[in-house]
């Protein structure tokens, strides 16, 4: 958040439905925050950001920037719709995914977000999540948006730059954030830099853009190439995992990289 | 100018007339001509506003919040299912002091579906912080959707405008188009008190504990009572300006009625010509009319009732397990009273069934031929009763 606000400066305002933020940004009445904010319900991120911008414009402000800033519960589930249908509609705003991998906010229930074999209080180890996470980029990237990007705080010069680029886009952006959650993730608070370096490298989580739905570039290419299991091994919702478990990720991973390599700009 | 045009037609033209700013808005029959007439006057340029063509009506309520709580004069319709899938933001709206106003054309709720009209719909929204008018012509409609925000903008609460589908949506009735001049020297341009600015930074909506949550709950409340004298304030000026008003309540031939009918919406025509013919008969009956219903106008409710020995409540809704949704809530505003006559609770014309003058006249009989009712809720023409 931090980073996102210094990349959108002061004209900005917030958007927060239902989630992690909703209490992050201090109780009623406190803001953490420096812009005005409007606390929303869950599944209204895409079309409470739709109205707003709608107001500025007929008040003649068409500087001030929207940013909606939601987690993977009100983004990949429940709110997708009133999503879909503000990108379809090309609003001109920025919906920011802060991405932890489930609902942490009510005590780590699976989310559509949550990967394949994770451990959540809804997918409890004798029976973990079975299906993979679901692919949010490229559901965006399929409305044909102008800007679609991942991004990680262990790259925060890439997350700054992508917040800037989206922010001189007119249109509909969509910023997908890796989101490390020390007890959801049964992890050290100390690793989440760590963590989401990891991610980056492993391939599990790559970093990269994707323009008018067609333009595919990679942003960050790993220095150094690591296995999963280097990701896994430091998160207790995977320790479950057997060896064969651990292998079949890999090749899930393998695969979808050789795919985003496949059609990317190289 | 007066036009002969359908009561959707006349939403439209109230919302141009108001100059409402955004527009967000959803199709769901009998509603979507008022949508289609708004997008033609935003296409030919009638409309300054901006139109944003959602893909839900919870949708559409979250993105009249967002431009509300941004500084806009905001506006949408809907109806029945619509009007459902809307309520959690309805709530929210009135939580979040948003002076949005909407029309909802009463329809009947699924299973089975139905396209036709019932109340059950809005006063299942009565709990929410709006208010609400029901209305009983296109004339009114038009008006009302004018009023409306006269109204919230004011006390700072959404308000819901009602009208039956197709008996009002769907009927051409002349209707008189007010000049733009004057609904603006009656409704000044929209100025937020309150709204999301980068140059006066806020938060809204944060979570609330409980020291401080009851106390927001008891301004809603206490902005609802003022709503009843700021309505009736409002309602004056109407007349003032275009020589027309309609009242919180409007009493018909009740001066010495010993029967009084209580209705709401198109059933209000109908009756005023029954009790036209009842009293050429000789009968004592009179007509209380309730156009307002949240905040619920108490004291007028009584006052208007203050000679009846009968009461006839018609209902055209159930709250199921209790009874006709009107009734009890004349019941309510009775019971504290001075004077607390019996009260006949009709419920008939669910699901768009007509409701004729033969219809009007079999409750008003019924209510001259028992001292008390007989039950709760009678029933009126259900086949298997």
């Amino acid at each position: 958040m931090r980073l996102a606000l210094k990349a959108l400066g002061e004209k900005t305002i917030l958007v927060i439905p239902a989630c992690c933020w909703s209490i992050i940004a201090g109780a009623f009445p406190y803001s953490s925050v420096k812009v005005p904010l409007m606390h929303t319900a869950f599944e209204t991120g895409g079309s409470a950001a739709a109205g707003i911008k709608a107001a500025l414009e007929v008040q003649g402000d068409t500087e001030t920037t929207v940013l909606t800033w939601a987690g993977d519960g009100g983004t990949f589930d429940i709110g997708l719709q009133a999503l879909s249908g503000a990108v379809e509609r090309n609003e001109d705003f920025i919906y920011a995914c802060y991405d932890n991998e489930a609902y942490m906010n009510t005590g780590i229930q699976r989310s559509s977000a949550t990967p394949w074999g994770a451990w959540t209080t809804t997918t409890p180890v004798q029976h973990p999540k079975e299906t993979p996470k679901k692919d949010i980029v490229a559901i965006m990237a399929a409305h044909r948006i102008p800007y679609t990007a991942t991004a990680t705080v262990a790259y925060p010069e890439d997350l700054v730059r992508k917040f800037q680029k989206a922010k001189g886009i007119r249109g509909a952006k969509f910023i997908h954030i890796l989101s490390p959650c020390p007890p959801g993730w049964k992890m050290e608070p100390a690793y989440s830099i760590r963590i989401s370096r990891l991610a980056v490298e492993s391939k599990v989580f790559p970093l990269y853009e994707v323009e008018n739905g067609e333009k595919w570039t990679i942003t960050v290419w790993p220095k150094r190439e690591v296995p999963v299991r280097e990701y896994v091994k430091l998160q207790g919702r995977f320790s479950h995992l057997t060896e064969e478990d651990i292998e079949f990720i890999q090749e899930n991973v393998d695969r979808e990289w050789e795919r985003l390599v496949a059609r990317a700009v190289q | 100018m007066e036009k002969v045009i359908m009561g959707n037609h006349a939403v439209s033209y109230g919302a141009k007339l108001a100059r409402a700013q955004v527009i967000a808005a959803y199709p769901i029959t009998p509603q979507t001509q008022i949508v289609e007439m708004l997008s033609e006057f935003w296409a030919e340029g009638l409309l300054d506003a901006k139109f944003i063509k959602v893909e839900s009506e919870h949708s559409a309520m979250a993105a009249c919040i967002g431009a509300s709580s941004a500084g806009a004069r905001a506006f949408t319709a809907t109806s029945g299912h619509g009007l459902a899938l809307m309520h959690e933001m309805l709530h929210w709206a009135a939580g979040a002091r948003l002076p949005i106003v909407m029309a909802n054309v009463n329809r009947a709720m699924g299973p089975g579906w139905s396209i036709w009209t019932e109340q059950t719909d809005s006063l299942a929204q009565r709990d929410t912080g709006w208010l609400q008018f029901y209305c009983e012509s296109n004339q009114e409609v038009l008006d009302s959707v004018i009023q409306a925000f006269k109204i919230a903008e004011q006390v700072l609460l959404p308000t819901m405008l009602v009208l039956d589908a197709f008996v009002l949506s769907h009927t051409q009735e002349p209707v008189d188009i007010p000049d733009q001049e004057l609904v603006d020297r009656y409704l000044p341009p929209y100025d937020a008190r309150y709204k999301l600015d980068p140059g006066d930074p806020h938060a809204f909506g944060a979570m609330v504990a409980p020291p401080h949550y009851m106390e927001l709950r008891y301004k809603i409340q206490k902005a609802m009572e003022e709503a009843v004298e700021v309505a009736r304030q409002a309602d004056g000026e109407f007349r003032e300006i275009f020589g027309r008003s309609y009242g919180l309540v409007e009493k018909y031939r009740l001066e010495d009625a010993e029967v009084v009918l209580v209705a709401s919406a198109t059933i209000t025509s109908t009756a005023r010509v029954v009790v036209d013919e009842l009293r050429e008969e000789g009968y004592k009956v009179g007509l209380l009319k309730v156009r307002m219903f949240r905040p619920f106008p108490t004291k007028d409710v009584r006052e208007a009732l203050a000679g009846a020995r009968k009461v006839a409540v018609i209902d055209r809704n159930i709250s199921f397990g209790h009874g006709g949704i009107f009734a009890e809530e004349i019941k309510s505003a009775l019971y504290n009273g001075s004077h607390r006559p019996p009260i006949f609770g009709f419920i008939i014309g669910l699901g768009g069934r007509d409701v004729t003058p033969a219809s009007i006249r079999g409750i008003a009989e019924y209510t001259f031929e028992h001292d008390t009712p007989e039950m709760e809720i009678i029933w009126r023409e259900v086949k298997n009763s």
